[in-house]
């Protein structure tokens, strides 16, 4: 495996792997000295040319904590936004001796097309494509339920989640539905009908349009962000309405079973999906999500950056 | 294929190897005993046993990964990580006594005298191997042998552990073959 891309890539071995991996490499983390050798003098690229505070952090911070050199590049402040394209972009960061480039991108299928143009070498990874894919969170949004709810079993086979919200412009959505059930665990989303895409009912997940009726029966539920910034027309009457038939209220928690969990991937909209008290409650792994994102993204890193000497043949 | 060391033999060589750290290391009092995954680490905690066997107190045993380490992490498919047991009294101060199968290039003791100057600064730190098969690449010998087994580089090594393996032996044979 060379890049990370899609959900697609990874086999359900592959993803039990990453997050035994991420499992091993927590306990750096909690290590007064936070920091490996494994990726010294490599370089890693964060290019994102759209907004991020968790997922550039994390990537960065799972970097340097496998001592690699971390170059963070954003749009805003480069030449990307004097118009410079992707192409370009891709050939100076090749021309800088890359040897991995995490990208974000407004534009669906950016990363797939910086990984299999011959634009650069190096290893690609996915930090979310416009509205296609998020894979990283999705890894670790599965760290987090399995780290809570699975007690030592390595797959999710057997609960139950429910990804509520503006699944339209979701990559997290689409990357988790993917991730949770090649993982075993039984998916549905929840949105009103505006919010869906077309074609739902052919990924692997059940879809229903009231939040109350799936409530009782979820081990975990899973708030998604309204992305105001991509909702072009209106997509729901207003936010009062919205929030009162599907954000998360304390009322719907009272109602969900006792062990189960509330995930965000955030930035969230207190007041709209989430109510403050909701978010800021003992169920709420909203904040520990953060920090599980480190230590799966290194184990990311360690994957797909250990042993590539062997496919260029430049050391063997 | 042959059996280098048969299940008895083992067991008299890790006796032997507890007597002699008991011995050099006055007692079991500041000893650490850190295995190496796998077999390393089974192999420090039949260490620790027979030594609490002969003390009759209790000693700290743990494991040691040291795969994030390794200096052929480039060269070979990205390997699943171990888990690292450090004992509450942490190494600080500590005589420690890294435990491994195999002794060979001497490449992943290298890697563990560095995981664990990471972890803190133990006073002595020694080695002991079921097996030293020779070759090493690096300036590193071992305080503590089971059975020195020479071998040519096309012959492989292998220990089996009844813990994992079912079976307690040392086999030599051909490269690629074990």
């Amino acid at each position: 495996m060379k890049h990370l891309l899609s959900i697609n890539d990874l086999s359900e071995v592959e993803a039990v792997a990453i997050l035994d991996t991420a499992t091993e490499l927590a306990r750096v983390s909690d290590a007064p000295m936070k920091k490996l050798p494994t990726l010294r003098g490599r370089t890693i690229v964060n290019l994102f040319a759209e907004d991020s505070t968790r997922t550039r952090i994390s990537f960065e911070a799972a970097a340097k904590r496998l001592s690699a050199d971390v170059i963070n590049f954003s749009a805003k402040g480069s030449s990307v936004s004097k118009g410079e394209s992707l192409k370009d972009t891709a050939q100076t960061l090749q021309a800088m001796g890359a040897d991995a480039v995490i990208i974000r991108h407004q534009a669906s299928g950016a990363a797939h097309r910086l990984a299999t143009s011959q634009w650069m070498s190096g290893t690609v990874i996915n930090a979310g494509d416009g509205t296609h894919e998020h894979p990283s969170q999705a890894l670790l949004d599965a760290y987090t339920l399995r780290k809570h709810l699975m007690h030592g079993q390595k797959n999710l086979q057997g609960i139950h989640v429910a990804i509520v919200g503006d699944i339209l412009h979701s990559r997290v959505a689409r990357s988790n539905v993917l991730l949770l059930s090649k993982l075993g665990a039984k998916v549905s989303v929840v949105a009103p009908p505006t919010l869906l895409p077309v074609g739902v009912h052919s990924w692997p997940a059940t879809v229903s349009y009231d939040l109350d009726d799936v409530i009782p029966n979820i081990d975990a539920i899973m708030m998604l962000r309204v992305q105001s910034e991509r909702m072009n027309e209106l997509y729901f009457p207003n936010a009062r309405e919205y929030s009162r038939y599907f954000g998360l209220n304390t009322d719907r928690v009272k109602r969900m079973k006792k062990e189960s969990i509330i995930m965000h991937p955030g930035p969230m909209n207190r007041g709209l999906e989430i109510t403050a008290d909701v978010a800021d409650s003992a169920r709420s792994v909203i904040v520990e999500q953060v920090s599980n994102g480190v230590s799966v993204r290194m184990a990311i890193l360690y994957t797909l950056l250990t042993g590539e000497g062997i496919e260029s043949g430049a050391l063997a | 294929m042959s059996v280098a060391l048969p299940s008895a033999d083992i067991t008299r060589a890790l006796t032997r190897i507890s007597h002699e750290i008991l011995e050099r290391n006055g007692g079991s009092d500041n000893l650490t005993l850190l295995g190496i995954p796998t077999r390393g680490a089974h192999l420090a905690l039949r260490i620790a046993s027979i030594i609490e066997s002969i003390e009759s107190k209790s000693v700290a045993v743990g494991t040691l990964d040291i795969t994030l380490h390794r200096d052929d992490l480039r060269l070979r498919p990205p390997r699943a990580l171990m888990p690292t047991k450090i004992p509450p009294a942490g190494i600080e101060g500590k005589d420690v006594v890294l435990i491994d199968d195999v002794f060979f290039s001497g490449r992943t003791i290298r890697a563990a005298l560095d995981a664990l100057g990471e972890i803190g600064r133990p006073r002595t730190v020694q080695l002991a191997v079921l097996v030293d098969r020779g070759h090493r690449e690096l300036p590193i010998r071992a305080d503590y042998v089971g059975k020195n087994l020479p071998t040519s580089l096309d012959q492989s090594v292998k220990v089996h552990l009844s813990e994992i393996d079912g079976i307690d032996e040392v086999i030599l044979g051909k490269a690629g073959e074990l």
